[in-house]
């Protein structure tokens, strides 16, 4: 349960300091740590970024990859050599009509491009790709992007 | 225009309430963190609000029956069931109102007679005493306090019943305390609301926002008390959904039907767009209602150590998101307090006195607050209460 509600506040707000959670959790700020360092090491959590809005600079793309499975290792080899390259932000395997679900960043359209082209549809094993570009986020990681200002609550009410 | 003359003196009579004239003192400060709210900070969950737009885009816009749309009532009495345990026919034993506010209001008017008298626990939200009196009721507190952890006590309340009362009001958990009535005690209260023949409204807008682990429990399920209770609820609290203003009330058909008299030249039904949105509240908010309550305990609980730590005395409460913490030792009056602490560490809190006479010595603070702002606010006020010392 602390668990839990560790990593729901995490995810939340990754930098909450380690006597914050513990304040908000009636824990010691080093238990927060012991637990956040086991879960570290464990591998449930993997990282802590910044979600920047990213829609004016930069170009990404969701790319839908079909490829043959290999025997003994289905789609893994494949794919963890996809999820390899500095391009590639996240990279999924999906039920459906295609495999691999795979998702670049690049600086501009033709950087993108050259690497669908050139790297991704070059490997051995991928059938075949289809490339969808961004063009305006609007929610990411659980946040909604270009939200209008909150309304305010009255500063006293009964 | 000669306005002495011609005002209502029953109304100019009427005192303002203890937080409108605070409200006053605040109104244009800026860069406040205030704990002085009665509402959720949570927006209202998506789910509902776009059962309402979607309302709107069918073109719903009309009236409805005075007794509200049958399948909220039916959504109602099936909640009302599933979560305090008593049946309420959907035809004629439930009425939706604008609020809480509305429905006590009604009733009120239902029951009086002129010197009709009507007991309820202090301190207390703030318009309990003036819908008594605009009633033409006569409102007398029972005083509550800490000894009881503001539950109200039995053998007070008796000592107050004359041959004129006629109805008690509860308010469990409580605003402004989030006191919680035991069991024993509504079943103390029980007995003796039969033994002097009262009947009792029980407003229970926030029983969904418990924290001690326990059921809520209405006082209506306890035997004998369906038919001399008319059970006050609605959709504010625990479904962020006050600005809706939605309520509803549930009580025997006799009383309904005469409520339903007076809504009907008055009010007419709430808006259709928050009846509908209300459904869906029913049928699907209760992942989200539940999220919300556990992100207010672990608020209570943070902010109730922190006031201890800082040298306030301060009760934990079994519910509603506010705490009531004790002033006393700083040797200022809870307006004074309140008002150095806005002026000097720009807090927003409520003094208790608003609530009542009785809750001299005491603050309200609301913890339907953002987390950072709470431990800012709770910064604040300990180095305020540093320099008390």
């Amino acid at each position: 349960m602390t668990q839990d509600a560790l990593l729901k506040m995490l995810e939340a707000d990754a930098r909450l300091s380690d006597q914050q959670i513990a304040d908000r959790l009636g824990l010691q700020a080093a238990d927060v740590a012991a637990r956040r360092a086991a879960l570290e090491e464990e591998g449930r959590i993997v990282g802590y970024q910044a979600i920047v809005n990213d829609d004016t600079e930069g170009v990404s793309a969701i790319i839908e990859v079909r490829c043959t499975p290999e025997r003994g290792g289905g789609f893994n080899h494949l794919a963890q050599r996809i999820a390899r390259f500095s391009e590639v932000r996240s990279c999924y395997l999906i039920s459906g009509g295609f495999d691999l679900l795979v998702q670049v960043e690049a600086k501009t359209l033709i950087e993108v491009a050259r690497f669908v082209s050139e790297k991704l549809s070059s490997m051995e094993g991928v059938l075949s790709t289809a490339t969808h570009f961004r063009l305006k986020t609007y929610k990411q990681n659980g946040l909604l992007f270009g939200e209008e200002v909150n309304h305010d609550r009255l500063i006293v009410a009964p | 225009m000669n306005w002495d003359k011609m005002l209502s003196k029953q109304v100019v009579d009427l005192p303002r309430s203890g937080i409108r004239e605070f409200f006053d003192l605040v109104t244009g400060s800026k860069d406040i963190i205030s704990l002085g709210v009665g509402e959720p900070d949570f927006v209202t969950p998506w789910n509902i609000r776009e059962a309402a737009i979607f309302s709107l885009e069918k073109g719903h816009t009309t009236y409805t029956s005075n007794y509200g749309l049958e399948s909220l009532r039916r959504a109602i009495s099936k909640y009302v069931q599933d979560f305090f345990h008593v049946e309420y026919d959907p035809i004629g034993e439930i009425l939706p109102t604008v609020g809480v506010s509305e429905a006590i209001d009604l009733a009120l008017r239902c029951l009086l007679n002129p010197g009709d008298e009507v007991l309820y626990h202090e301190p207390c939200y703030v318009s309990y005493a003036p819908s008594v009196k605009l009633a033409y009721g006569v409102a007398t507190p029972v005083e509550t306090s800490i000894d009881d952890l503001f539950a109200l006590n039995p053998a007070k309340l008796e000592a107050a019943i004359t041959p004129k009362t006629k109805v008690l009001m509860l308010n469990f958990p409580t605003n402004p305390t989030g006191s919680i009535a035991p069991l024993d005690t509504l079943q103390k209260i029980a007995e003796i609301c039969i033994k002097h023949d009262l009947f009792v409204f029980t407003d229970e807008i926030y029983s969904e926002l418990r924290y001690d682990g326990q059921e809520h429990v209405s006082i209506a399920s306890l035997p004998g008390m369906k038919e001399r209770t008319l059970l006050l609820h609605g959709f504010s609290k625990a479904f962020a959904m006050t600005g809706f203003r939605l309520g509803y009330a549930c009580g025997p058909r006799e009383l309904i039907d005469q409520m339903v008299k007076i809504h009907s030249y008055t009010m007419i039904c709430p808006t259709i767009t928050s009846q509908e949105a209300a459904i869906e509240a029913l049928q699907n908010g209760t992942a989200a209602m539940h999220e919300m309550r556990d992100s207010y305990h672990m608020r209570r609980d943070y902010i109730v150590k922190r006031f201890n730590d800082m040298g306030m005395d301060c009760h934990l409460p079994g519910g509603a998101f506010y705490t009531f913490p004790s002033i006393q030792r700083f040797g200022l009056s809870s307006k004074e307090f309140a008002l150095r602490l806005l002026q000097e560490s720009r807090v927003a809190a409520v003094p208790g006195t608003a609530f009542g006479a009785c809750g001299e010595g005491y603050l309200r603070c609301c913890y339907a607050t953002a987390f950072h702002l709470l431990e800012e606010a709770c910064d604040k006020m300990a180095r305020f209460c540093d320099t008390l010392r």
